[in-house]
């Protein structure tokens, strides 16, 4: 693992993320930029996939399962040369291919369309049987927030996945431990996380999701196939690298104004001077 | 009549699916703890390798086939109707019908013929639900031939299909041996020139019965099976609206959104005609036999009568 790679392009990444949400005028930046790195990881270092053969047979698939954070999916995608990344600039706009939430049909690379909130980890689910099933060999990711596993279904899919052993599914829940109406744990508590994939059959790990050396080693981990899926539970912050937006929920849904964008861009060019220097 | 055989369309269902896996190894069927009801465990019992209960938790089942049609298979997902069309509604929508995958929700015990279950179970909303779903193809088979062909239709055809399928044992009225089932396209049963009664599901027999009755009083009734409710043949009700002039629609579906709604979509648009509904009348089922519970909410051959003398000028 090349770690300055990784910091360079997920960098690169949260400069689309809050570029794209400008300038659509609305989205969904925080939890975008929490789970910025973990996608950068799985998109650059660890999963096998092909942008100028987006539906290879025997990629390994990403889920978005929290739909919601689209423009950190979108970003590595366009980053990964998946599309341009002047798409990124029409993102929710009338006619152009990047939609709020992540559509399949429209956007190569998207392996699923997501939005609702509990419904990409049971498709996730469904990939992973289905390459059980096929004796394929790859490996399905899905990522949900940790206000999304509030959500009934995602504990009906976790069910499922441990009682048909699908140890080809990864699964993170970003626990940046914020949602739109406040802090998880005020709202409707979801711990402790840990022990509830553990007692539904799950390996679980933990990492921190704003360290490469922390992602890399959870993941490392998931290589150990021992019949049950995996899940990691990774600890984050909200709206990740620019400063005026880290844990705050009003950030979830909110998009940056010309001010407030060019703090941001202001930040993580700082952050890009310091990778720089290192 | 009394040689007339009776099926339900639920066995037809669990019958197809048995051949289907025998020349399409790509079908793999999913239920929700109801095989031995919805008859998915006649292919359980022959290829247990792809079939797959997901517990009593429909909304995930869905998201599962979603996700299996993603990877080149071809799921079947069954429950009652009541939990897939009505519980699992916007799985449905989300993560089958917006994304246009190639999933077959085959539910049972549509409507109140499901009997002493009572009004929980008996799901009159189905069609409504389904068929307001873009692209999805909605599927309500009067009979064992038409249920079994309606199964190896929706397994050719790429993209989502709602089919609804009954608990209770029906007549067969089609001719296995010659029947051909044509995905979106009416049938005509009976030619007439009075009056057409648009009937689906188990209501084409009874609306057949009716004819028959009509026939003795010199009404001369047309009768069309619509087995296709989306996308719904236009033509057919089209020409019937214009050379009959009077429409009764008869189904086992609320009122509101199933077969009368199609059908007036159809001719206030391209052939204004009256078009008289007989169907559950917006109010839930109660429990009862089912042969008793269709007599009680109308929905027999005396209604049909009923309504075609009532509006027959």
């Amino acid at each position: 693992m090349d770690k300055q790679f990784l910091q360079t392009k997920a960098l690169e990444v949260r400069k689309s993320i809050v570029t794209a949400v400008h300038a659509a005028k609305s989205g969904h930046p925080g939890g975008s930029l929490s789970l910025a790195d973990t996608l950068t990881y799985l998109y650059f270092y660890k999963m096998n996939v092909d942008p100028k053969n987006p539906k290879m047979e025997n990629r390994d698939r990403f889920v978005l399962s929290k739909g919601h954070t689209a423009p950190a999916l979108y970003s590595v995608l366009a980053e990964k040369g998946f599309f341009d990344k002047a798409e990124l600039l029409k993102l929710r706009k009338t006619g152009a291919m990047l939609q709020g939430h992540p559509d399949m049909k429209g956007t190569p690379g998207v392996d699923m369309s997501t939005g609702s909130l509990g419904q990409g980890i049971s498709t996730a689910v469904g990939m992973a049987l289905g390459g059980k099933i096929s004796n394929a060999e790859y490996t399905v990711y899905t990522a949900l927030g940790d206000g999304e596993i509030q959500e009934g279904q995602v504990w009906e899919a976790a069910m499922a996945a441990a009682h048909y052993k699908l140890d080809n599914l990864v699964a993170v829940v970003d626990n940046n431990n914020l949602q739109i109406d406040g802090e998880v744990d005020k709202v409707m508590s979801v711990y402790p996380i840990v022990d509830k994939f553990e007692s539904f059959g799950w390996n679980v790990t933990t990492c921190d999701a704003h360290d490469f050396d922390s992602i890399h080693a959870a993941f490392e981990k998931t290589n150990e196939k021992n019949g049950k899926p995996w899940v990691i539970v990774q600890k984050s912050v909200k709206g990740k690298g620019v400063s005026f937006m880290e844990n705050l929920a009003s950030w979830h849904g909110t998009a940056p104004n010309d001010e407030q964008y060019a703090q941001a861009m202001a930040d993580l060019e700082a952050i890009g001077k310091e990778l720089e220097a290192e | 009549m009394a040689d007339v055989k009776m099926i339900a369309t639920r066995e037809s269902y669990g019958n197809a699916l048995a051949e289907l896996g025998k020349v399409n190894p790509n079908v793999v069927v999913l239920d929700a703890d109801l095989a031995g009801a919805t008859k998915t465990g006649v292919f359980k019992k022959a290829f247990p390798e792809r079939f797959f209960d997901c517990g009593i938790a429909e909304s995930n089942m869905v998201g599962i086939a979603a996700g299996l049609s993603t990877t080149g298979k071809i799921p079947f997902a069954s429950s009652f109707a009541m939990f897939a069309a009505g519980r699992a509604f916007e799985q449905i929508r989300n993560s089958v019908g917006y994304p246009h995958l190639n999933v077959k929700i085959c539910a049972s015990h549509a409507g109140i013929s499901v009997g002493e279950d009572g009004a929980s179970h008996q799901c009159n909303e189905d069609i409504a639900l389904m068929r307001t779903i873009p692209g999805m193809v909605v599927i309500n088979p009067a009979d064992d031939v038409e249920a079994k062909a309606a199964i190896f239709a929706a397994a050719e055809y790429v993209g989502p299909v709602y089919v609804r399928l009954g608990r209770l044992a029906v007549p067969v009225i089609n001719d296995e041996s010659t029947y051909k089932f044509e995905l979106g396209k009416g049938v005509t049963m009976r030619e007439g020139k009075d009056v057409t009664i648009i009937a689906t599901g188990l209501m084409v027999a009874r609306a057949l019965d009716a004819a028959q009755q009509l026939a003795a009083d010199g009404i001369d009734a047309r009768v069309i099976n619509i087995h296709t409710i989306k996308p719904i043949d236009k033509e057919i009700i089209v020409k019937a609206a214009k050379e009959t002039g009077l429409i009764i629609t008869a189904e086992e579906h609320n009122v509101i959104g199933g077969l009368y709604s199609a059908v007036t979509e159809v001719t206030s648009q391209e052939a204004p005609c009256k078009v008289v509904p007989v169907a559950v009348m917006d109010t839930f089922g109660k429990s009862g036999p089912a042969k008793e519970l269709l007599e009680v909410f109308g929905l027999n051959a005396a209604t049909i009568v009923e309504k075609v003398k009532a509006n027959l000028k």
